[in-house]
């Protein structure tokens, strides 16, 4: 049924710190190796070695630059996937009833053999989360790596989705945002965690860490330290060399 | 938006015949006989064969049938309702004007009233995209119902019906591009709020997540068309407004005018739907630094 449900027993999801990922793309690169050999259909990749490649991802990083009103510019990458929304526009308008929110804890999967590859979804999804496999001509889109978190057959630590598994920086976090008390709820109430897009009203699981300001290295002027030697210290020339020291002093006495 | 071929015959083709199928319902023209075998034939000709071009994007037209089932919340599986029942009472209500020389009436305005209804599913569909704020406004029905029910009173023959809702339809086409235009501006959706970074300061793509191109760029951020949507905009404004109304106007009223007048419209309509596509931007480009 693609209406959603009113509410959902846990509301499990991802946190993303955008102040400690790297852009190093392992998530990525996870998610393709998990997801593409198990549930659903592969992630096909089109002429991947020729002079057009493309193919099915269901995670990528974009890289912004900021510059802040005062202060150097940042570089900041972001990762991004489905978001799991408690309002996800992509599941009212299937018409096959292929896409669905579940009530035990609110992830948002595709039925692949109910999809019709309309493309409908992906049209609503305002985050790009979700991707046509040119090969299945299904819809393919995040699973939160349901055939992971739930799977018995896996270590205990490897039960959370392959992309915070991987992640080398600790940039992803993994847990039921519904629980105030859970460590991703905590995460999120410290670093004031947000949604992305929120006027488009979907209401995301997911939420993001913004990047924290930078340190700035301390003069002695800030920081109120008197340094008795830096008197001596200072560089007594800093003019050119040479040449153009010569051109210098010459114009200079002109 | 890409501007899928077999979408663009789709919604065009069908809401001309979806159109022609209202004005038969109310009774205008009062065919009956082989005449009204011939106005019947035409609009099934667009209307069913617009719903099965629509069938060629996609994945898997195999399983199509499914598509009935989520009418509760999807303006999709509401169109395929709407189509069918539509296209079954004007059967039925066509059977009496063809073979039986009756008009059973109430099956005409039930069947005109769905057909409507068809039109403005079709309409639903994509303003309902809040992911795309041009097409997300009351424009977008008013246009689809405008051209729909104008088209289909050229071709059922209603000549000053015809004429009063060309000129109606060209003005909310017109109304149309220019609300559309200022849309995506005033949506209130841009990168900072698309990455929340504009609370540090001007956040600007630095670097995409792939070097080639991927499925969300060709289906969402098409921008082939937008260099032209003037020239675009004007041929298609003269074809199905201007041209057509100019023939109907013309001294010499005879069948070839009146070919010559549909066959401008239509393809007015479809340049115009072609531009619906075309100039529509996904805010899902915004993350890509692209409109």
């Amino acid at each position: 049924m693609t209406t959603l449900p009113q509410q959902t027993d846990r509301k499990l999801g991802l946190v993303i710190d955008l102040d400690t990922c790297v852009g190093c793309h392992a998530c990525v690169i996870s998610c393709k190796g998990w997801n593409t050999e198990n549930y659903g259909a592969p992630l096909s990749d089109q002429d991947a070695y020729g002079s057009d490649p493309s193919g099915t991802f269901l995670n990528r990083v974009h890289s912004y630059e900021v510059q802040p009103e005062a202060g150097a510019a940042q570089l900041v990458h972001f990762p991004k996937s489905c978001l799991h929304c408690d309002d996800a526009p992509c599941v009212t308008v299937c018409p096959t009833g292929a896409s669905y929110k579940r009530v035990e804890d609110g992830i948002v999967l595709v039925n692949e053999s109910d999809c019709i590859g309309c493309g409908l979804c992906a049209w609503a999804c305002p985050y790009g989360a979700r991707e046509m496999d040119q090969a299945a001509g299904v819809m393919k889109k995040c699973t939160l790596c349901v055939d992971r978190i739930y799977n018995e057959n896996l270590p205990e630590e490897d039960r959370q989705p392959a992309c915070v598994r991987t992640c080398p920086a600790g940039a992803r976090h993994f847990g039921d945002l519904s629980d105030p008390d859970s460590a991703v709820s905590q995460l999120v109430a410290e670093r004031g965690g947000v949604d992305l897009m929120p006027e488009q009203g979907t209401k995301p699981v997911n939420k993001y860490l913004p990047p924290r300001p930078r340190d700035q290295l301390q003069t002695p002027d800030d920081s109120g330290e008197i340094d008795v030697l830096a008197p001596f210290l200072e560089p007594i020339d800093n003019g050119p060399k040479g040449f153009l020291g010569w051109l210098d002093r010459t114009l200079e006495k002109l | 938006m890409h501007p899928a071929p077999s979408v663009i015959l789709f919604s065009s083709l069908s809401g001309l015949g979806f159109g022609l199928l209202v004005w038969l319902g109310i009774g205008l023209p009062a065919v009956t006989g082989w005449v009204a075998f011939v106005f019947f034939a035409l609009a099934y000709l667009l209307a069913v064969g617009g719903l099965i071009a629509s069938m060629f994007h996609l994945g898997h037209p195999e399983r199509a049938l499914k598509a009935f089932t989520q009418w509760r919340s999807s303006w999709l599986s509401r169109e395929a309702w709407a189509s069918v029942t539509a296209l079954l009472v004007m059967a039925a209500y066509g059977a009496g004007l063809v073979f039986f020389d009756t008009r059973w009436w109430p099956l005409g305005l039930i069947g005109a009233a769905l057909s409507l209804l068809t039109v403005l599913t079709t309409s639903m569909i994509y303003t309902q995209m809040k992911t795309v704020p041009r097409w997300h406004s009351l424009s977008t029905p008013a246009n689809f119902l405008s051209l729909s029910i104008a088209g289909g009173a050229l071709l059922a023959g209603q000549v000053t019906e015809a004429m009063v809702l060309i000129a109606l339809a060209g003005a909310v086409q017109i109304v149309t591009w220019w609300q559309g235009d200022k849309a995506l501006a005033t949506s209130g959706t841009d990168l900072s709020t698309a990455t929340r970074l504009g609370e540090i300061g001007n956040p600007r793509a630095f670097e995409p997540p792939h070097t080639g191109s991927n499925y969300l760029l060709r289906e969402f951020v098409y921008v082939l068309g937008r260099k032209h949507a003037a020239k675009l905009r004007i041929i298609a404004i003269v074809l199905m407004m201007v041209l057509p109304l100019l023939l109907l106007l013309s001294p010499v009223w005879h069948h070839l005018a009146a070919a010559l007048a549909v066959l401008s419209h239509a393809a007015g309509v479809l340049t115009a739907r072609w531009l619906f596509f075309a100039q529509a931007e996904h805010v899902v480009g915004i993350y890509y630094g692209k409109r």
